[in-house]
């Protein structure tokens, strides 16, 4: 019985915990949809507590542009954008991820948008964030992600020569014609 | 990429200096330069990069006109490794980005993957922990500071601090075996609890290193020669840096005090007090006071953590994910069963998405990963401090001279390894 008032003690306590960020991320979702409209956005999510939005590609540069410029939220520090692959995911296979963070309220915000790999542009970021080159170049490098109106969008990591985006699920680790090794159990 | 060798790229950057203003008293004008350029590679090896990264470098005379970085000399496609290994795995990967403060890198890594599985360390593994990272922290800034002194011509506080940071190694290997590449920790906790001589250790080193930095702060903070050679160097605004997504030191050194410490603590760090530096300028000496008075507060925390180190078990009970100890693997079935598990990959993780970050020697260290039930992440992307602001580089340096680059990259702390992961 102890022990069950206990655990229900600190459960109460977790969700006292949680519950600040749920609501100041209901706050920051009511915010977004009034400045950018409710359609701006599908699939809403805040999976370990931050919020998560998906967007379109055409509509990611305005609503950076907003989050920067909004002097409420003041989300104008860009913490990081990769891209992801997703072969299965018919005309929707490449995506990219941003991570916004607004420092002075301590808000988290993480944007995605999905678009088909037969056709991977994206509108470029640099002209809001000088930070946004080199993240750009690397989704570039990695995924093939063509960023227009990037000044210098070429290789960074890898060598210039290379001829294909090594990030691309296709492009498996391990040498295909290896049969010492056969990855049935042991490979993704 | 072209590098600008005609007179009309000059002008188009010497137009760009001018219009960031914050190079104030040091933008040159067109009249400054000559027709002749010289093309300077700063780099791949260069003593003074500490790294292996380029800069191609234009100059007039002594003064740099442009800087094209080029980076991945080292890169080692630690994303690529990622998604084909499993959780524990990885840790080894983290431990070669920042390889000054590996213990910080793997912490946030089994932070990461701990907020995935929601598994809960213990206060004392949390402590430990922060003893662990604070120590990286200081040997980190230890070496950026030592390394700017050398770049100055002081060779000797370099060596002097030098044989601290080993003292620290030897307090690293009690703790968990190695040195550089440390491998801390386990997802769940730590390997094993501090020996009585890993806590003897770190007492003798807590007593006997302030009065070693208080002599190497003698020799530097107000050092005319020193002085001269840094105040105002590489200076970068608030709004800038900002822009350019500084982190850690070389953000406070701008001002701004964002420290991920204070702002979302992690690993108990809300039970400790500590201050958080800032500089104002943002220049090179700015940086270098930064980082003195992080590792005080470093040492201020390592005290604390110390003195009030509860009592408990040093790892999560969470017999899914934390690897069992040897001895039970031979003589226990259940932990025969973990082990092979975990060893083999087996362990079910939930499907989801997580970041997380700490607060590195740089900055923000951030871990995204993606997560669809396997036993390796579907994607991993690693939030590199230096990566993201180590492309400010040339818009810092333009209209200096040689000498003031290299103590500019040197006191912004570019690490290659995690430059380029």
């Amino acid at each position: 019985m102890a022990e069950n008032t206990e655990e229900s003690a600190a459960a109460q306590e977790t969700a006292a915990a949680q519950d600040p960020q749920a609501a100041k991320n209901a706050q920051l979702l009511a915010l977004l949809h009034r400045q950018f409209g409710a359609d701006a956005f599908t699939d809403v999510e805040e999976p370990y507590g931050l919020l998560t939005v998906t967007t379109t590609r055409e509509r990611i540069h305005d609503i950076m542009a907003g989050l920067q410029q909004d002097q409420e939220l003041q989300m104008n520090f860009l913490t990081t954008m990769c891209g992801i692959h997703y072969p299965e995911n018919e005309g929707k296979e490449l995506g990219m991820i941003y991570h916004v963070h607004s420092l002075v309220n301590n808000l988290r915000l993480r944007l995605k948008i999905f678009f088909p790999i037969a056709d991977p542009t994206v509108p470029t970021l640099t002209d809001l964030y000088a930070t946004a080159n080199w993240m750009e170049r690397e989704a570039y490098d990695f995924y093939g992600i063509i960023f227009t109106g990037h000044p210098n969008l070429i290789r960074i990591l890898n060598v210039e020569d290379m001829d294909y985006h090594p990030m691309r699920k296709e492009y498996a680790l391990e040498d295909g014609t290896r049969e010492d090794k056969t990855d049935l159990f042991f490979g993704r | 990429m072209a590098v600008n060798d005609t007179l009309e790229g000059t002008r188009k950057i010497v137009e760009e200096a001018r219009e960031q203003q914050h190079h104030t008293g040091l933008i040159p004008t067109l009249n400054d330069f000559s027709q002749e350029l010289t093309t300077l590679n700063l780099g791949p090896t260069h003593p003074a990069t500490h790294g292996i990264f380029q800069n191609i470098l234009q100059m007039d005379g002594e003064r740099i006109i442009s800087g094209v970085p080029t980076i991945g000399y080292i890169h080692r496609a630690f994303e690529k490794i990622a998604e084909r290994r499993p959780f524990y795995q990885i840790t080894p990967l983290t431990d070669r980005m920042n390889y000054c403060s590996s213990p910080i890198n793997n912490m946030g890594w089994h932070m990461t993957v701990e907020k995935l599985l929601g598994v809960t360390v213990p206060k004392r593994a949390q402590y430990m922990r922060v003893i662990a990272m604070e120590l990286a922290r200081i040997t980190d800034h230890l070496i950026c500071n030592s390394i700017l002194g050398v770049d100055t011509g002081a060779f000797t506080g370099f060596l002097y601090v030098f044989q601290e940071r080993e003292k620290v190694y030897e307090i690293y290997e009690e703790i968990c075996g190695a040195r550089l590449t440390t491998n801390m920790g386990r997802v769940g906790g730590m390997e094993r609890d501090f020996s009585d001589v890993a806590i003897k250790k770190l007492r003798d080193w807590l007593k006997t290193f302030p009065a070693v930095m208080k002599e190497f702060e003698q020799m530097f903070n107000r050092n005319r020669i020193f002085m001269d050679r840094v105040v105002n160097v590489g200076p970068i605004t608030a709004e800038r840096a900002l822009n350019y997504g500084f982190t850690g030191p070389n953000l406070r050194a701008a001002g701004v005090d964002y420290d991920v410490r204070a702002m979302n603590p992690y690993s108990s760090y809300e039970d400790f007090e500590f201050e958080i530096p800032v500089g104002t300028k943002g220049d090179t000496y700015d940086r270098f006071m930064v980082r003195n008075e992080e590792i005080w507060q470093s040492l201020r925390i390592i005290n604390q953590a110390l003195e009030n180190l509860p009592e408990g078990p040093f790892h999560a009970d969470a017999p899914h994910y934390y690897l069992p100890p040897k001895q039970a693997v031979y003589k226990n079935m259940e932990a025969l069963i973990y082990h092979f598990k975990i060893i083999m990959g087996e362990i079910e993780a939930p499907v989801g998405e997580v970041y997380h970050s700490v607060e590195g020697g740089n900055g923000e260290l951030g871990f995204y990963l993606v997560s669809d039930g396997g036993r390796t992440p579907y994607r991993l992307h690693f939030r590199r401090p230096c990566f993201i602001y180590y492309q400010a580089y040339p818009e810092m340096v333009v209209g200096s001279s040689l000498s003031d680059a290299i103590v500019t990259l040197s006191s912004m702390n570019v690490i290659a390894g995690e430059l380029d992961a």
